[in-house]
């Protein structure tokens, strides 16, 4: 009995450290198998594939996918643009860092670009498994039929603007030199962008398409979560002292500060132009903190010999940001991709409020509209 | 009771102290390696070819390696370049640092660490990376220029990319404002 028990107990030390060894080797597998977290993949031929469309031949899109527009829109050479987001069933974006928020695996974005009432090229971001985003361009043929993947590295040419001048479809490093110098890399789809107190006077403003997709919207959909309830009752507002202000720092917000930010590669500038919620901000706006007075870090190639700051107030003519606004030669204009022209409109308003910087009054909009919030 | 504190406070002192000597000794000869390796990287990826000017020496041109790696010499003044003919669209002027194509009239960057005129003084590693991987200035401004080849060197590990970072922020520091670029489309 003693040697039966002995055998058994053999047997069974045997048995167990065969399924520690299975055990381990299946947490081993299942270890390297979850580091290697699988590849993104690679962009679908087609727009079609993208399952933006129900149905393409009549540009119908997919009902179930939300449209939106932010309220300080990327200025795109006078560009009409359609925007959607889908996200996956039953996920959410969790915004509980109302700077940066973070899109669930599956998330789509698309971005349409229209000249002369023509669609040209239509642009795509899918969050990846593995956290990555994957950029993909497509440009429409003339028969507005099919839209197809654009070369890595873009396509030149793709609508004539005349005197020289053409729209570029840009290509995959120049998504990313935008998208990745923020740490949420979706640039226009977040807390200030969507606030339901929308800047009436915003240059480029669009109307709120329906279902009128907002924080508000977002939040009583399910479809962020963990977002601050303060945020909710107090809508996020640029804090201007006057509503040119307002809309400057909002157009800032909305065309440069996907680099010149705090967080991003580039913070090792000081340059923020970036709208921020966090306790961080400490109340003032990072655009007044680090730009009006401030010294240009170095020199740019054609930058002007008597330009010092990056914001002189009083006067534009002197500042380096308005400068590098207005020019579009490729090794000083602002932003340095996505456009070929200068955005005039953004240009009188910026130059206003430099001027009112040095004795602020209040004044209107420069687009002659009223100057009230929502 | 304040003796055996002071006793062990003194014991974890001596402990302590060769602990963090060692982790630094650790940590530089780790940089003396990542210097070591980027120094390699440097001399076998052609960084010289350009960026360190070519003078004329009793075999033919040969590096100026007191000018090394600090790019188009600022007293250089270079007459207009020639106008490209047929297959022939690119020229170079002899000291390989200034180039002219389709795209207009580059000088190559100056490398070395100076705090006034060195291309990289505001890059930060992270920004070396991204400008190698994109072709853009710091990794998201203007357009580097050609023959600049970036997307080859684009193409390199993370870890080499650190050690060329980490080699060129120690080498001599020389002073050298290379002119700005000509670009053919400036307007």
């Amino acid at each position: 009995m003693p040697a039966q028990s002995n055998t058994r107990r053999r047997r069974t030390g045997y048995r167990a450290s065969l399924i520690g060894v299975a055990l381990a080797a299946v947490a081993l597998l299942g270890g390297a198998a979850f580091a290697r977290k699988p590849a993104s993949r690679s962009a679908p031929e087609l727009l079609r594939e993208t399952g933006l469309y129900a149905d393409i031949g009549r540009h119908q899109v997919d009902p179930g996918h939300l449209k939106f527009s932010p309220q300080y829109p990327l200025w795109s050479d006078g560009a009409v643009k359609r925007r959607w987001i889908s996200l996956p069933a039953r996920a959410a974006i969790d915004g509980s860092n109302p700077d940066v928020w973070a899109f669930p695996a599956g998330t789509r974005f698309w971005k349409e670009f229209s000249f002369g009432g023509r669609r040209i090229e239509t642009r795509f971001m899918e969050r990846q498994e593995n956290g990555t985003w994957l950029y993909a361009t497509y440009a429409w043929n003339e028969d507005q039929t099919e839209a197809r993947l654009v070369s890595e590295k873009g396509k030149p040419k793709a609508f004539d603007f005349g005197g020289g001048r053409s729209h570029f479809i840009p290509g995959v490093n120049d998504c990313k030199s935008c998208h990745q110098g923020h740490p949420a890399e979706v640039l226009g789809f977040g807390t200030l962008q969507l606030s339901p107190a929308r800047d009436p006077n915003a240059i480029h403003g669009e109307p709120m398409p329906a279902p009128g997709v907002d924080l508000k919207y977002l939040v009583e959909n399910k479809l962020l979560k963990r977002f601050p309830r303060a945020l909710l009752k107090k809508p996020p507002v640029i804090d201007g002292k006057t509503p040119t202000e307002r809309t400057a720092l909002g157009y800032l917000h909305g065309n440069c500060s996907h680099c010149h930010n705090d967080v991003g590669s580039m913070r090792n500038l000081g340059f923020s132009l970036r709208h921020v919620e966090s306790p961080a901000r400490k109340g003032a706006e990072r655009t007044i903190a680090t730009a009006v007075g401030q010294p240009v870090k170095g020199h740019v190639p054609g930058q002007a010999p008597d330009a010092k700051l990056r914001i002189e107030p009083g006067q534009p003519e002197r500042s380096v940001l308005l400068q590098r606004m207005e020019t579009r030669n490729p090794l000083v204009q602002m932003p340095p991709v996505g456009t070929a022209m200068p955005d005039e409109e953004a240009i009188r308003l910026v130059a206003q409020w430099i001027r009112d910087l040095e004795s602020p009054v209040p004044s209107t909009g420069v687009s002659g509209k009223t100057a009230q919030t929502k | 009771m304040k003796a055996s504190r002071i006793l062990l406070l003194a014991a974890a002192v001596a402990i302590a102290a060769p602990a963090v000597a060692f982790a630094q000794s650790k940590s530089s000869a780790k940089s003396a390696a990542q210097v070591k390796r980027g120094e390699y990287l440097v001399v076998t990826g052609l960084c010289h070819d350009c960026h360190t000017p070519l003078k004329m020496g009793p075999n033919g041109p040969e590096p100026d390696m007191s000018r090394m790696l600090s790019g188009h010499p600022e007293d250089m003044q270079l007459p207009p370049a020639p106008a490209p003919s047929g297959p022939w669209i690119m020229s170079a002027a002899a000291t390989l640092t200034a180039w002219a194509g389709p795209w207009g009239v580059s000088y190559t960057a100056n490398l070395t660490p100076d705090p006034e005129t060195g291309v990289l003084r505001d890059f930060t590693e992270e920004q070396f990376i991204k400008a190698m991987r994109t072709g853009k200035h710091q990794g998201q401004g203007r357009d580097i220029l050609p023959p600049m080849p970036w997307p080859w060197i684009g193409k390199k590990t993370d870890e080499d990319l650190k050690a060329i970072f980490a080699y060129l922020r120690q080498i001599p520091p020389i002073k050298n404002k290379v002119p700005e670029p000509v670009l053919a489309t400036a307007q």
